[in-house]
């Protein structure tokens, strides 16, 4: 019973990442319905600068939640940066441009970026520090629950909280759902469409950028290449989820966290990509619409 | 027409210094920053965010120039006018005696060049025509039909590993391996593309990027099938009739036979582009909902293009597998059918020869330039972004065939 | 103006719509609609924005799948086909050829090219026909350029035979589409709203060109907004309203018809004496 628990909580913490860089492609996808396929390198990205900053901020021997908040900070920022200077860049001109020359740009940014680091960097695995405290009250369970579990979940649970209230109440989160309904439409209201379309890849970016420092304080090591798997896990769970549903982004990733974690802990852990790949394909043969997302017939 | 002189002023500078900024802040923790891992140290690199800074500056400046000759030029040209994206190639290209002149050299070289070079040279090209022969294949998928394969190695995994396994359970030889693999191939194709093919454009790329690295997983954790990650060894090189040669020979056999079966794949290819089939592809990838109404079965045309693009890859499969006599799974991961696809955009999707020619600059230019191997994946990436952003049709567009109907009216052209 | 004397209207029918229905969700975009069209007529198909015209040929066409109804086609050999549930490429082998409203052209392959297309469900070569080209595939090949070149001599676009699609001017471009549509050989002709955006000029040549194809012998169903277009050159009209058929008849008839006054309501001068 506790192997399952343990099981159950790693599918959570496992899904919170999943959902949380899931969120960034479903709010793209929505809004310019474009696979932003550099979106796992941004979540890598911002794990890389989090080490950068944790490493830097070392040497001061500042208390662990302050290194941590700065960490994040700077992953946030850095990440935001990034996920603006690629639209700007790589997808902005492609706007009016058939539907598959702004994938192929976003594929190509992705190899950009992660050859970027990996020359800018090192191709290989770096340690990188734990910055989520252990909490003593969670000793007993040790063998279930982490702290770092435990805050991931935590964490996962208020930004979704935040991210809702956000896009429900404040002026850019109503701009967004208007240009992601229609945003012909929205640009004769008066919205900025360019902007609103910025400040989605941002929001995406810095989501994608908690991710990536949470996940690495939780494994201990990172490198160039993870933005890739974690890019299509999370694309995976956008999909299961209704792509362009925020609520289905989140549902997928856990979902898929638990399949992953229940999968390798009872079947077979060679196969732990496979099984995330399989559920890929299957679904967007079976129900390309995903649980939450609504069929759109085809305009003719 | 007077030409407009070009300059930039104060506004141009101005957020040609915000880019220099802008860039130089985002390179930050990546460039100015060496994190030592070891010793939980770093090292500051200062120099290279200047680089940085320079570089975006002046790139900045040069869009700046580029967007107001693009402003003049479209003055002269009307906006929509198709015909005006034919590259200067394209038009030299559509001449035919300067287009047989151009083989005639082509073909010159290419016979000429394992006597004129090392072995080592040989190899190196027996690489790039595999890869020629492998943007061919997948630019019948993806420049001739429009279906973004992002999964192409799979094929390519297919034929290698159809070849060595072949041969190491029941000794068949190269030439026997060469259509069945290209058949198996083309099976592979099919199984998956019959599923996903009904799926959009966009989704079709990521289902099939997922099939190509389901494959590649397989093929790494099924040990008794495929050996795992440590491959399958001892692949014979292809036999010259029962002869043995050494392996300078063998080597320089393997280029003919690879150019005969470059060769033989542009022909197949031009055929199959100027033919009914040929005609179908381009309708499918410009609008399948036109397409089915003039009575084009999506289903099937989609399929042949698939099963056909996989055919080549098998082929190519087999030729790798047979040059390098080893194959493992690492060697067809997702940069591979990344690398692929890059030479079909850059060579222009469509085009024969810009494939052709994308094929021998990605493939040769870094072996040559030693310096700029490193640097290889990071040039494929943006090129992949700068050719959407500013050539969509790549180096060399698709020369438009044009008809002399038969009968009384002859139109000027 | 009006053409009805000469024509050579039979009674056989080609087309028979029974009791056609299609729901989107919680929508009912056709509502139980009938039709029947007769060889070598010209129907139209009007109504208010919204009636349910572009979802009755896309059901027609195979492009939707209708949630209920009857769809057959009279062929001239005397058979009869079931067109429910047939894919829309099999729909137009069997005879049905349409246009878009929002034109459809492949705007990067030339204008022959496009039409060339419309003869790929009237011809056969396959891949090996295509490597080989062996005589019959080189025959067929050649058959395709000489009457699609024809098609495009009667269309008036001979002279733009290599330019792209894409680069035509409008009119031309909804010419375009109806010579591609001409080249699957169809029993029937689907047009919907073939004069839209067009200036005087061209609408009086679309007059022209419709009229010489049905003379043709062939059958044309057009949806139109262009009311003096639409009274001057069909021979029996078809009024929708809500998914239903309010109104059919000469348009002698349909104009004085009250139900259809009234779904146009506002737009009464449409109907004034043409």
């Amino acid at each position: 019973m506790d192997y399952f628990i343990e099981l159950f909580f790693s599918g959570l913490t496992r899904g919170s990442i999943y959902a949380l860089i899931a969120l960034g492609y479903t709010m793209v996808y929505g809004i310019i319905g474009l696979i932003n396929f550099a979106h796992g390198e941004i979540y890598m990205i911002g794990a890389f600068t989090a080490l950068a900053a944790a490493t830097i901020l070392s040497f001061f021997s500042l208390p662990l939640p302050a290194l941590l908040f700065l960490s994040l900070a700077a992953a946030v920022i850095w990440a935001s940066a990034y996920g603006y200077t690629i639209e700007k860049l790589a997808y902005r001109p492609l706007r009016h441009a058939p539907r598959l020359s702004p994938l192929i740009s976003a594929i190509g940014m992705s190899i950009f970026l992660q050859n970027y680091v990996l020359l800018a960097q090192t191709p290989d695995f770096l340690p990188f520090p734990a910055l989520i405290p252990e909490f003593a009250f969670l000793a007993p369970y040790a063998g279930v629950i982490g702290s770092s579990d435990l805050v991931i979940l935590l964490t996962t649970a208020v930004i979704m909280a935040l991210l809702s209230l956000f896009i429900k109440f404040t002026r850019t989160g109503k701009a967004m759902r208007a240009t992601a309904q229609d945003r012909t439409m929205a640009m004769l209201v008066g919205i900025s469409v360019n902007r609103v379309i910025s400040a989605t890849f941002v929001v995406g970016s810095a989501l994608a950028a908690v991710g990536g420092l949470l996940i690495a304080s939780h494994i201990g090591q990172i490198n160039c290449f993870i933005g890739f798997i974690a890019g299509i896990k999370a694309f995976t769970a956008a999909v299961l989820g209704g792509i362009g549903s925020i609520p289905g982004a989140v549902l997928g990733g856990f979902i898929l966290g638990l399949t992953e974690s229940f999968a390798t802990g009872y079947v077979s852990s060679d196969y732990e990509d496979v099984f995330a790949f399989s559920l890929l394909v299957l679904i967007l043969i079976f129900r390309p619409a995903g649980l939450l997302g609504k069929a759109a017939p085809e305009k003719v | 027409m007077a030409r407009r002189t070009m300059r930039l002023n104060g506004r141009d500078i101005g957020s040609a210094l915000l880019t220099a900024l802008w860039f130089a802040f985002l390179a930050l923790p990546f460039l100015a920053v060496k994190i030592n891992p070891v010793e939980q140290t770093v090292t500051w690199r200062w120099h290279a965010i200047i680089y940085v800074a320079l570089a975006a500056f002046l790139l900045s400046l040069g869009g700046s120039l580029y967007r107001q000759y693009r402003k003049a030029h479209l003055a002269r040209k009307s906006q929509n006018d198709l015909s005006s994206e034919q590259s200067l190639f394209g038009r030299l290209w559509a001449t035919r005696k300067i287009r047989l002149s151009l083989l005639a050299a082509l073909t010159a070289a290419a016979i000429t060049f394992p006597l004129l070079f090392s072995t080592y040279q040989t190899n190196i090209m027996i690489t790039a025509l595999i890869y020629v022969m492998l943007g061919l294949g997948l630019n019948i998928v993806v420049g001739v039909a429009g279906l973004l394969d992002l999964g192409y190695v799979a094929f390519y995994a297919v034929g290698a590993y159809s070849y060595a396994l072949l041969n190491l359970h029941f000794g068949i030889g190269f030439w026997s391996a060469l259509p069945i693999s290209a058949l198996l191939a083309a099976f592979f194709g099919v199984i998956l593309g019959f599923p996903v093919l009904r799926l959009r454009g966009d989704y079709l790329a990521i289902v099939t990027l997922g099939f190509g690295e389901i494959i590649r997983l397989i093929l790494e954790n099924w040990n008794a099938f495929s050996k795992g990650p440590s491959g399958i060894a001892n692949i014979p090189r292809p036999g010259f009739f029962g002869l043995d040669l050494t392996l300078e020979g063998a080597i320089i056999y393997l280029y003919y036979l690879m150019l005969g079966l470059v060769l033989f794949t542009v022909f197949v290819v031009n055929r199959l582009q100027n033919s009914r089939i040929g005609r179908a592809w381009f309708a499918l990838r410009e609008d399948e909902i036109a397409c089915q109404a003039m009575g084009i079965d999506k289903t099937r045309t989609k399929l042949t293009a698939f099963a056909l693009g996989a055919t080549w890859a098998g082929m190519a499969g087999v030729i790798f597998a047979a040059k390098t006599t080893f194959v493992n799974p690492a060697s067809f991961t997702f940069l591979e059918s990344a690398i692929i696809l890059c030479i079909v955009v850059l060579g222009g999707m469509g085009s024969i020869i810009g494939v052709v020619l994308a094929a021998l600059l990605l493939i040769l230019l870094p072996e040559y330039l030693r310096p700029l191997a490193d640097y290889r994946m990071l040039a494929f990436g943006a090129v992949l972004v700068a050719m959407m952003v500013f050539r969509p049709q790549g180096l060399v567009s698709r020369v438009r065939r044009t008809y002399v109907p038969a009968g009384k009216n002859i139109p000027d052209e | 103006m009006n053409r009805q004397e000469g024509q050579s209207t039979s009674d056989r029918p080609v087309l028979e719509v029974m009791n056609l229905t299609m729901d989107f969700g919680g929508i009912r975009a056709l509502d139980g609609f009938c039709l029947r069209l007769r060889q070598g007529e010209i129907a139209a198909l009007i109504g208010p924005n919204g009636a349910g015209k572009t979802t009755f040929f896309n059901c027609l066409t195979g492009m939707y799948l209708p949630t209920r109804g009857e769809l057959q086609l009279f062929r001239p050999d005397g058979a009869t086909r079931r067109l429910n549930g047939l894919r829309p490429d099999k729909i137009t082998e069997q005879g049905l050829a349409r246009t878009f409203q929002n034109i459809r052209l492949f705007p990067r392959m030339t204008v022959l090219e496009n039409v060339m297309i419309g003869r790929h469900c009237r011809t056969r070569a396959g891949v090996l026909g295509a490597i080989l080209r062996g005589p019959a595939a080189r025959r067929e090949e050649k058959d395709t350029v000489r009457i699609s070149s024809r098609i495009l001599e009667k269309i008036g676009l001979a002279g733009q035979l290599n330019e792209f699609a894409g680069n035509l001017p409008y009119g031309a471009q909804r010419r375009l589409e109806i010579a591609r549509a001409l080249a699957t050989e169809p029993l029937i002709l689907l047009l919907d709203e073939p004069a839209a955006g067009m200036n005087p000029q061209e609408t009086r040549e679309l007059d022209e060109l419709i009229c010489r194809l049905r003379d043709e012998g062939l059958t044309i169903l057009l949806i139109e907004h262009d009311m003096k277009l639409v009274m001057s050159l069909s021979d029996h009209i078809f009024v929708m309203d809500y998914g239903r058929k309010i109104a059919e008849g000469t348009p002698a008839e349909v104009r004085r018809n009250p139900e259809v006054i009234k779904a146009y309501l506002g737009e009464e001068e449409s109907f004034g004496p043409a």
